[in-house]
């Protein structure tokens, strides 16, 4: 047997993890060292699965099975297709973004303490959850996945609820009491939707006899596995319950804001731009792959709760007053142009939406890093708190406005790509849903702007008056993340590659066909 | 005479023994009324080992009777050291476990 | 040859590139750079220019494939540029009028501490600017589209620390985003009907779909047009555009970035062709702006805003012209290139005006500027004769060739198209005639500002007043060059088509009718503000005067309605999200935790209870055993 790849690179982080908690008190710096290692050594592994994958070959590549629980048919199942490693490679170019943009987040207050050891914590918590994000984008048996699906959870809940933005509006008390609030709102949330899916995964074993995404749909092919309609409706909802909360989708959004206003903006980042992608991606691969009826079936439902989410978010978005909430409702807004490209069943709206799930990490994380980095020098999260600050730092406000124009998916940059792929394929498929998402563009213009307007310009305020600009860590943290998106506004064919391949196979899953251009179908 | 006969004294024993567990207070008295209970049992397992005609259910009245002296021996002993530190037998005083 | 075709975007770009990220050690050179490299754009197109000159008209476009950009499924965008005659026109229009413009700024902005981070921006402009023109398909266009979108965010924007210029900014973004949004649905239109959006193909294959489907295009298109060309109504960004500095409303908002509706409305010429009701719309926003911006023009007392006005008006023509279809289309592009230099001269000599005077823009605190400010006065005065359409310079050629077109478009329509634009020309002459009037004659009406700082009105420097004269020059050259000999027909018909309609009435007619309407308006204007003394204090006015100073109530109509609703519409959903949504949430738990409450009650430490339950279990187990047992 080769290399187990895939296992190292999810393996890496893992012992990372371990690595860095087991660092003495004292050595907090060579803790943080220690995991930036780590996750640096995760993207040269990502690179070589990258390279590794051959866009026209198989749809699973590097595979890997082993017997993991016989009796009850679960095995150790791996293999990436062309979503999985554009999500995979996501993951691994975010993580030393994330570390680095933290490196002080977990620093303890008083600096002589020698006995403070929630920092190592900190930073192994967050290589846990690369890991398992990981595991969870390769892992092709409906049962390890939802295993991982629900593990991450945990260090999540943790790094939620144990290291709060220290920038906040009310006393120390208040500030812990909504941040656990947050943490368990989080937790519960998701386990909720997890347990409708293991319902819906015991469900599918009962009927199908096996976990393996490929002997289901082996047997599904050669006409030995026929699940009855309504089974697999009922299957599909439960499975697309767990990710709609995951993504997130209204109604099931509310959980979103408060985890990000409450988190720090580094792991504010992990949950949009990482561990959300989850629910996205798992609903390509899992919903559609697994119950292409249903999921037609469902349609209809799901486009008008994306639409509503489009724009709900982006309207709430403008009338937030706390600059990571803003970001939050704008990522939910997000969230339904990624499951609306998703549902549109076209080929443009699904490699727009897995395009899509990368571009929006990436702007995310460069947004968000940088108000992080913002909020940190004023201690306020409150948009009313800030003004004029492109006079005093305009680095600072000038990675800020590309952030922010990233976001509002300006032509030039990665999220514009995405969003008109997604926006042509549904126009193609339903046309009004198209013409409906597109006011999405207008409204993030003013939300963006908005934000811009009230922190960067103006007068000076006082509050802001001696604010550094960007520190060299700070700006190792957003130039590459501008780059990126520069580079895949430009030229986004090596990631299209990849995606296209995946996108025919879940196209010829679900059993549809592109529209046809009507010039050509009239000939 | 009918062996059925013996059921119904066992199961009217096993009532006795039940109520009493579920009214007294005394907790030598509810012990007992365990005790009472376990023989009932014992009467009817003995019983059907009688109407079918095998020994099974007398080895089983065996274990039940060693079980049973077991219980006397703890069960005593906790009552007397509970009686030492409360100066009462009443199982009604000992409801520390409520929230 | 055609590789030649990238360099012209990319001289700016790496302007762009270099100045915006280069740090403080460009401070000293930067604007030298970034004017040689739009000057070296500016060449490129000069020697591209030549070579198609020395080809035949059917074989002078060029074409450049350089990658392609989202190759997906059943769905092709490729970075590719096309150019020519038409985006030939452009190209020159933009690198020239651009390179005046960055020299003009070296003088303007001498004073400015962050004047590197503008000639960014101005390249940034130049580049998005000259990719929308040169383009192949429409999504590439769509990119330089946004990206002259941004640039002029920027540039308005640049005096951040003013609150007014930041809002300014943040307008002119989001109501071009409205007008994106249209250009965007006709693209999906175009994917969804022709499979594609290049050009070449989609108006090749025009008329082989329905009618319904082509206005629609048409309509969405116009719908851009209208955001990017600040027509109505559109067009309430371009008023407060004017916080940019001057250079920027010359280069942007008055002779490049706003003429990209009717470049786009042109180049589309097929899809209109093929859908009359399409054009029927197009020529009511042309005609409807043309009289709206003019009549704003008249009430302003603020220089540029007057100067925005009239762009607004002038824009209204091209559209009206590109709305007449065949007849039209190239003098919509030919005003478009007369307009280019006596509007951007304008704005010039505006600037040189303010520079003078301590950036004072209220017309009626100047006077009798031109003993101070002669080469402004003379400049500006050839602009001001052009603009109106005095004999002879260029905007008589353009402007009268429109009119001519809006007659020959025949019926009824024909009559009123060209009855408008004879009077919005009666308007313009009456409107720059009181600009020219309050700003360079009469008594001098400055005072002393609130420090006590009078201005010393004074001749610009060299760097400004060469790039003015050089404009003159055009300003009144320009048109003659065009016309005589129908030289500019016989550039363009090869690519937009030319049909020289039925005019009702004669070539002298018309030109005898806008002479008449041009003296008419001037000597109105004389009458009002050069007979008599214009008061420093603005009078209170008709109630048409205080509504056109409000731009005819347009961004009240936006405030109340747009503004105040969607204020209202955000509090109310943010209410909703939080007691609503969030509450059934909330709710749930609560309920949940209030039930294990009630439960706990059941816990009360008496080991009896816990015993009748116990016994209670075992009864209900048996008594369901037997039962199934009996069924």
């Amino acid at each position: 047997m080769s290399f187990p790849l895939l296992t190292a690179t999810a393996a890496l982080p893992a012992i990372g993890a371990i690595a860095t908690a087991a660092v003495p008190a004292a050595r907090r710096t060579a803790a943080k060292w220690l995991a930036l290692l780590f996750s640096l050594g995760t993207l040269v592994l990502a690179a070589v699965v990258f390279l590794r994958f051959e866009p026209g070959g198989d749809r699973y590549q590097l595979t890997e099975s082993r017997a993991w629980i016989a009796d009850f048919g679960v095995r150790y199942e791996l293999g990436v297709d062309g979503i999985g490693v554009a999500l995979l490679g996501l993951t691994a170019l975010l993580i030393p973004f994330v570390i680095v943009a933290a490196w002080h987040d977990a620093d303890p207050l008083e600096t002589k303490s020698t006995r403070w050891r929630p920092t190592q914590g900190f930073f192994a918590l967050i290589l846990m959850v690369e890991a398992m994000v990981i595991l969870s984008f390769v892992a092709t048996d409906v049962f390890l996945f939802y295993i991982l699906f629900e593990a991450m959870l945990i260090p999540m809940y943790f790094l939620i609820g144990g290291f709060g933005d220290r920038a906040h509006a009310g006393t120390d008390e208040s500030a812990a009491t909504q941040r656990s609030y947050a943490a368990v709102k989080f937790l519960l949330y998701n386990l909720a939707g997890g347990l409708i899916m293991l319902a819906a995964v015991i469900g599918l074993y009962v009927v199908a006899g096996s976990f393996s995404l490929s002997e289901i749909a082996e047997a599904r092919a050669n006409g030995s596995l026929e699940m009855a309609t309504s089974t697999e409706r009922w299957l599909f909802l439960g499975f697309f319950f767990a990710f709609a909360v995951k993504a997130p989708l209204w109604p099931l959004h509310t959980w979103l804001p408060n985890a990000m206003g409450e988190a720090t903006a580094p792991v504010a980042v992990l949950i949009t731009a990482i561990v959300d992608k989850v629910g996205t991606f798992a609903m390509l691969r899992f919903c559609l792959g697994l119950f292409p009826e249903a999921s037609k079936w469902a349609t209809p439902v799901v486009i008008t709760l994306a639409l509503i989410s489009i724009v709900y978010g982006a309207l709430l978005a403008v009338g937030q007053r706390d600059i990571k909430r803003l970001i939050a409702y704008a990522s939910i807004s997000h969230f339904g142009f990624i499951i609306l490209g998703i549902f549109a069943m076209t080929s443009q709206g699904q490699s727009g939406a897995t395009l899509y799930m990368v571009n929006h990490g990436i702007s995310t994380a460069a947004l968000l890093l940088v108000a992080g980095f913002l909020i940190t020098r004023r201690g306020s999260r409150l948009i009313a708190d800030y003004g004029g600050v492109q006079k005093v730092a305009p680095v600072l406000a000038g990675t800020f406005l590309i952030g922010g124009l990233a976001t509002l998916s300006l032509p030039g940059l990665a999220p514009f790509v995405s969003e008109f792929l997604v926006l042509v394929g549904t126009f193609s498929a339903y046309p009004v849903a198209g013409i409906i998402a597109t006011s999405g563009i207008v409204l993030a213009a003013l939300y963006v702007l908005v934000l811009y307007q009230r922190t960067m310009t103006g007068p000076v305020q006082e509050s802001v008056r001696s604010m550094p600009d960007l520190r060299a860590r700070e700006l190792a943290v957003a130039v590459p993340l501008i780059a990126v998106l520069i580079f895949l506004g430009v030229f986004p064919k090596p990631l299209t590659d990849v995606v296209n391949p995946a996108v025919e196979h879940t196209m010829s899953d679900v059993q549809k066909k592109d529209p046809q251009p009507e010039v050509e179908a009239a000939k | 005479m009918n062996p059925v006969n013996y059921l119904y004294l066992a199961a009217l024993l096993f009532a006795i023994g039940a109520s009493g567990v579920l009214i007294r207070r005394n907790a030598i008295v509810v012990f007992m009324c365990v005790e009472l209970m376990l023989n009932a049992c014992n009467l009817a397992l003995v019983t059907f080992s009688r109407m079918h005609g095998n020994l099974d259910g007398q080895i089983v009245a065996f274990f039940t009777m060693v079980v049973a002296a077991a219980e006397v021996v703890v069960g005593l002993a906790i009552i007397v050291s509970l009686f030492r530190s409360r100066h009462s037998a009443s199982v009604d005083d000992a409801s520390l476990m409520k929230l | 040859m055609e590789n030649l075709i990238a360099l012209l975007v990319a001289a700016p770009l790496l302007g762009a590139a270099v100045l915006l990220c280069g740090g403080r050690r460009l401070d000293k050179t930067g604007h030298w750079l970034g004017t040689a490299l739009a000057a070296a754009s500016f060449v490129v197109g000069l020697i591209l220019f030549t070579d198609m000159l020395g080809k035949g008209a059917e074989d002078r476009a060029l074409h450049q494939h350089l990658f392609s950009w989202i190759p997906v499924e059943g769905f092709q965008a490729d970075i590719a540029f096309q150019l020519d005659q038409l985006s030939m026109t452009f190209v020159l229009l933009i690198t020239g009028v651009g390179t005046l413009i960055h020299i003009y700024s070296i003088g303007y902005m001498e004073h400015d501490e962050r004047r590197r981070r503008f000639f960014g921006y101005l390249n940034l402009f130049l580049a998005a600017m000259l990719i929308l023109v040169i383009a192949d398909n429409y999504l590439l266009l769509y990119v330089g589209w946004e990206g002259v979108g941004l640039a002029s965010f920027l540039l308005i924007g640049f005096w951040q620390h003013k609150p007014t210029a930041a809002t300014a900014a943040k307008k002119a973004f989001l109501v071009n985003r409205v007008g994106d949004m249209g250009l965007s649905i006709a693209i999906m239109l175009m994917f969804t009907t022709f499979g594609t959006f290049a050009f070449g193909p989609v108006l090749e294959s025009a008329d082989e779909t329905s009618q319904g489907k082509l206005t629609a295009i048409g309509l969405m298109l116009l719908l851009a047009a209208c955001g990017k060309s600040a027509q109505v109504p559109l067009q309430s960004w371009l008023g407060d555009a004017m916080e940019g500095p001057t250079p920027v409303s010359a280069l942007i908002h008055a002779a490049t970035m706003v003429t990209a509706g009717v470049y786009l409305i042109v180049r589309s010429g097929a899809i209109f062709n093929a859908a009359p009701d399409a054009q029927l719309v197009v020529v009511i926003v042309g005609a409807v702006t043309l009289i709206f911006g003019a009549i704003v023009g008249c009430a302003k007392d603020d220089i540029k805003k007057a100067l925005a006005g009239s762009t607004m008006s002038q824009i209204g023509y091209m559209i009206l012209a590109a709305g007449l279809g065949p007849i039209g289309y190239i003098f919509a592009i030919m005003h478009l290139v007369t307009h280019g230099f006596f509007k951007a001269g304008l704005f010039l000599g505006a600037g040189s005006v303010m520079h003078g005077m301590n950036d004072e823009v209220d017309m009626r605190k100047y006077g009798g500027l031109r003993k101070y400010m002669p080469v402004t006065f003379i400049t500006f005065g050839l602009g001001y004769l052009a603009i109106i359409g005095f004999p002879g310079l260029s905007g008589f050629f353009s402007k009268d060739k429109i009119i001519e077109a809006a007659f020959a478009k025949g019926g009824t329509e024909g009559w009123i198209l060209g009855s408008v634009a004879l009077l919005g020309a009666a308007i313009t002459a009456f409107y720059m005639t009181r600009v020219m009037l309050m700003t360079f004659f009469g008594e001098k009406r400055w005072q002393p500002d609130a420090d006590g700082h009078e201005p010393h009105p004074h001749e610009s420097p060299k760097s400004m007043t060469i790039p003015m004269i050089v404009l003159a020059f055009g300003s009144v050259f320009a048109g003659g060059f065009f016309a005589i000999g129908d030289r500019f027909v016989n550039w363009l018909e090869p690519v937009t088509g030319y049909d020289h309609g039925h005019s009702p009435l004669s070539a002298a007619t018309v030109t005898g009718a806008t002479v008449v309407a041009l003296v008419i308006g001037v000597g109105i204007a004389w009458a009002m503000y050069g007979r008599k003394p214009v008061p420093v204090i603005a009078p209170r006015g008709s109630v048409l005067t205080r509504a056109a100073r409000r731009d005819l109530l347009q961004d009240d109509f936006n405030h109340v309605v747009l503004v105040r609703g969607g204020e209202h519409l955000t509090r109310s959903l943010v209410y909703v999200d939080h007691s609503l949504v969030d509450g059934v949430v909330n709710g749930t738990a609560a309920s949940v935790g209030g039930l294990s409450g009630r439960m706990r009650k059941l816990q009360n430490g008496y080991a009896r209870t816990y015993a009748v339950s116990m016994f209670g279990g075992t009864a209900v187990v048996i008594a369901a055993t037997l039962l199934m047992r009996a069924v």
